[in-house]
């Protein structure tokens, strides 16, 4: 027996980037095929061999006694948040069925060491209270549940950058399976600090190019050497269709689907052959009943690392077939830089708008496409699609692999 | 009761935990009228302790319901250190 599973669809989206503080912003900022990295000035980045990042592009609104007790990655996720409940109509929703996954991939760390510098500095009784609750990885779901009082379970998945990404499939999944009917699903991440650039730039994942960090990022190009860390947070309202439809709201989009896999390789390095990814995206399409063929736009997980990059490409054609040369590929992050564990819930809010808009955001800084890479990315203009579904890719150190799949 | 010891709590409440000052008056109990949470408080202990130069051990933190003892408190751990 074969059943159809329960439909969810988007109902409000939100983020706070490193391109602008809400979706539209971040949004115009990727048509517009503007940078969101800078070099960056805190005093400790001199000591440091990479010294740019893709900050917040503008400060977070909340009242000071609201952020101090959240550390960073909680303070975006609960302003994206408020604007994607805000923008899904701020529906009242029977609490026992509500839900929220918010993920991070690293959690507090900005907290966790300036809490290890207090220890250090000034004795345990100075050691805040909250620090706890602000370093946990779960800390930003529960900031998120308890603001919008989501009784039917709150989930933090911890899969590095495919993070934000597998809080989106874990959300789909629950309400698949009935257990709630509205999940505020999406990632954060706040880690510009010295200690992860550190360990990033010593794991050589990091671009060097500090005399030009808005050419830094980029994705699929020839001269690609790294990513560039950014920071921020983006929450989507799924919703049961049925759900929706009887409140009368406004949809995006369906999340039509997701796949989930893992390679089984090495702790950070991709498998070159593609193949774990390859069956997340399989995996997705199955999730969503959609052949390759209805496939016409992919957003990328393209960091512009340069292992990485090449294996999404071959996993691509390996998973879509020669259909992969008639679909529209692009990479946020030549834009917003790597948000970590909340560059999938920013991926997957792009790419309903870019299906919904019927347009997709040009990679930037793709001067001379990898003779390896062979894809169709859009780059220097912007480009039209026609109707059809899309997919966004979230790979993670750990080997991480998830796709989601989009359809308006 | 101390006006200086009140006015210094008042300052305190604010900054840990937003509380309007002049809702900070000797009958209020931090937790319910205040909404002070367990974890705020610890930290307005904290900050009294450097603030008045005084100690106050975790278990007598428990006696302080109210502002009013706070103030109390303070003022006779103040008189015999």
């Amino acid at each position: 027996m074969t059943t159809t599973p329960r439909q969810v669809v988007v109902t409000g989206l939100g983020a706070t980037t490193p391109l602008g503080g809400d979706v539209a912003s971040t949004w115009e900022g990727l048509l517009a095929g503007r940078s969101g990295a800078r070099r960056l000035t805190e005093e400790w980045i001199e000591q440091l061999p990479v010294q740019i990042g893709a900050p917040l592009a503008t400060e977070l609104p909340l009242a000071r006694v609201e952020a101090r007790t959240l550390d960073r990655s909680q303070q975006m996720a609960l302003v994206a948040a408020r604007e994607a409940w805000a923008d899904a109509g701020s529906p009242e929703v029977d609490q026992e069925r509500l839900a929220a996954c918010v993920a991070s991939g690293i959690g507090g760390v900005i907290t966790l060491l300036t809490q290890h510098d207090v220890l250090r500095e000034k004795g345990a009784r100075r050691v805040s209270p909250h620090v706890v609750p602000m370093l946990m990885p779960n800390g930003p779901a529960s900031t998120v549940g308890l603001e919008f009082k989501a009784k039917a379970g709150v989930h933090a998945p911890v899969s590095a950058c495919a993070s934000g990404s597998e809080a989106i499939a874990l959300g789909l999944d629950i309400i698949r399976a009935g257990r709630a009917d509205v999940v505020i699903a999406g990632g954060t991440e706040a880690a510009i600090a010295a200690l992860p650039i550190a360990g990033f730039a010593q794991m050589q994942a990091l671009s060097r190019r500090n005399d030009s960090p808005e050419s830094a990022s980029r994705p699929f190009d020839k001269a690609r050497d790294g990513f560039v860390l950014g920071e921020g947070a983006a929450i989507l309202v799924l919703e049961a269709a049925e759900h929706a439809a009887a409140r009368g709201a406004r949809v995006y989009g369906a999340l039509a689907g997701a796949g989930i896999s893992s390679d089984a390789y090495h702790v950070a390095a991709p498998d070159p052959t593609g193949a774990g990814a390859a069956r997340a995206v399989r995996a997705a399409l199955r999730s969503a009943s959609l052949e390759p063929t209805d496939i016409v736009h992919i957003n990328a997980h393209a960091t512009s690392t340069p292992a990485g990059d090449l294996a999404e490409a071959v996993a691509l054609r390996t998973a879509l077939g020669d259909h992969i040369d008639a679909v529209a590929v692009t990479s946020t992050k030549s834009m917003t830089g790597h948000l970590l564990g909340a560059a999938g819930a920013l991926e997957a809010v792009v790419s309903i708008l870019a299906l919904r808009e019927r347009i997709v955001p040009a990679t930037r800084n793709l001067d001379a496409l990898d003779d390896e890479i062979a894809l169709d990315v859009v780059s220097i203009d912007n480009r039209k699609i026609g109707t059809g579904a899309a997919l966004s890719n979230s790979f993670g150190f750990g080997g991480h692999d998830v796709c989601l799949a989009f359809t308006v | 009761m101390s006006q200086d010891v009140l006015a210094g709590l008042a300052v305190i409440l604010e900054e840990v935990a937003g509380v309007d000052p002049a809702d900070v008056t000797p009958e209020k109990t931090f937790i319910d009228d205040l909404d002070v949470d367990s974890l705020s408080m610890v930290e307005v202990v904290v900050a009294a302790e450097e603030k008045f130069s005084v100690k106050i051990p975790d278990d007598d933190v428990k006696s302080l319901k109210t502002v009013g003892d706070a103030v109390s408190y303070i003022q006779r751990a103040g008189v015999a250190a």
